[in-house]
């Protein structure tokens, strides 16, 4: 950790001397992350980048301001956050951000019909059971296809979180940091939103038929 | 198999497996979702193919803003310091 502060302190110092090569391997190292968390809230790759673009001005904008009360890679995220949240205000075909408790409502990880009842034999036990699913099958264009696609389907809050920490590969903190979430409604967004691709991926393998 | 109270149900298991693999899972809790998953393949099945998930996630294809778009920014930082 200490490493990493060390680096970001020599980083800051770099990007406010006016450091290029600096500022180009930031740019490098984020913007693919940022264009991933950019098209949860605009439906284009060009307004996505758009949005990243103006991301990194807010950055330079605010970059002598920047007190590092939150590391350099979270505040540039929240940035985007922002810039995205302030554009949808601008585009109306934009879905509104809401601020109502992300994880309020009867929103079930996996059907409960999977399961026995509480008043039978065997409560809590598999009633249709996951079957394995074929070697390597995730792996399959397709299957990433429908990962992606499941993702895209999701609701907001659930795939900001999704983003963050299985596609750019944030910890839970960071995630928590950039989104304004605690760190227990990260995890219930976490829980239903993987288990909404598992099932995605379960259907469609079981639809393929048993594993050879 | 008698329901002793202690053990994890699959049911339960399902619900902590993101607790699980997060690590944020109480050391008891733990305890009773590794022995469950000990005995249950279907179970194992349902861990395993949670982790091929968050693989397959990590996977998808990624973009970067285009190269004309990174020399606006670099142009930008350039101005940025000198006014």
């Amino acid at each position: 950790m200490e490493g990493l502060a060390q680096s970001q302190v020599e980083l800051l110092e770099a990007l406010r001397a006016g450091d290029e090569a600096a500022f180009a391997r930031i740019v490098d190292e984020l913007s693919p992350g940022l264009m991933r968390l950019a098209r949860v809230y605009v439906s284009t790759d060009g307004a996505a980048e758009e949005v990243v673009q103006e991301t990194w001005i807010g950055v330079l904008n605010g970059l002598d301001r920047f007190e590092g009360r939150s590391t350099l890679k979270t505040w540039i995220f929240r940035i985007l956050v922002n810039v995205a949240k302030t554009r949808g205000v601008r585009d109306a075909r934009s879905v509104p951000f809401s601020s109502l408790d992300v994880t309020a409502g009867e929103d079930r990880a996996l059907d409960p019909d999977r399961f026995f009842g509480d008043h039978t034999r065997a409560p809590g036990q598999w009633s249709i059971a996951p079957a394995p699913w074929p070697e390597d099958a995730v792996w399959e264009t397709d299957a990433l296809r429908l990962v992606r696609d499941t993702v895209d389907g999701l609701p907001r809050a659930q795939r900001e979180v999704i983003t963050l920490r299985d596609m750019v590969g944030c910890s839970a903190a960071e995630t928590c940091s950039a989104l304004d979430l605690s760190e227990a409604n990260q995890r219930v967004l976490l829980h239903r939103a993987r288990a909404k691709v598992r099932a995605a991926l379960e259907r469609a393998f079981d639809e393929m038929g048993p594993a050879s | 198999m008698p329901d002793t109270g202690d053990e994890m149900t699959c049911r339960e298991l399902v619900g902590l497996i993101t607790d699980y693999v997060e690590g944020t899972l109480p050391a008891a809790d733990r305890r009773r979702f590794d022995e469950h998953l000990e005995t249950c393949e279907y179970c194992a099945n349902y861990v395993e193919q949670m982790r091929a998930t968050i693989l397959a996630l990590g996977e998808l294809p990624e973009e970067s803003i285009s190269p004309r778009v990174r020399d606006e920014l670099l142009d930008a930082f350039r101005g940025w310091k000198s006014p």
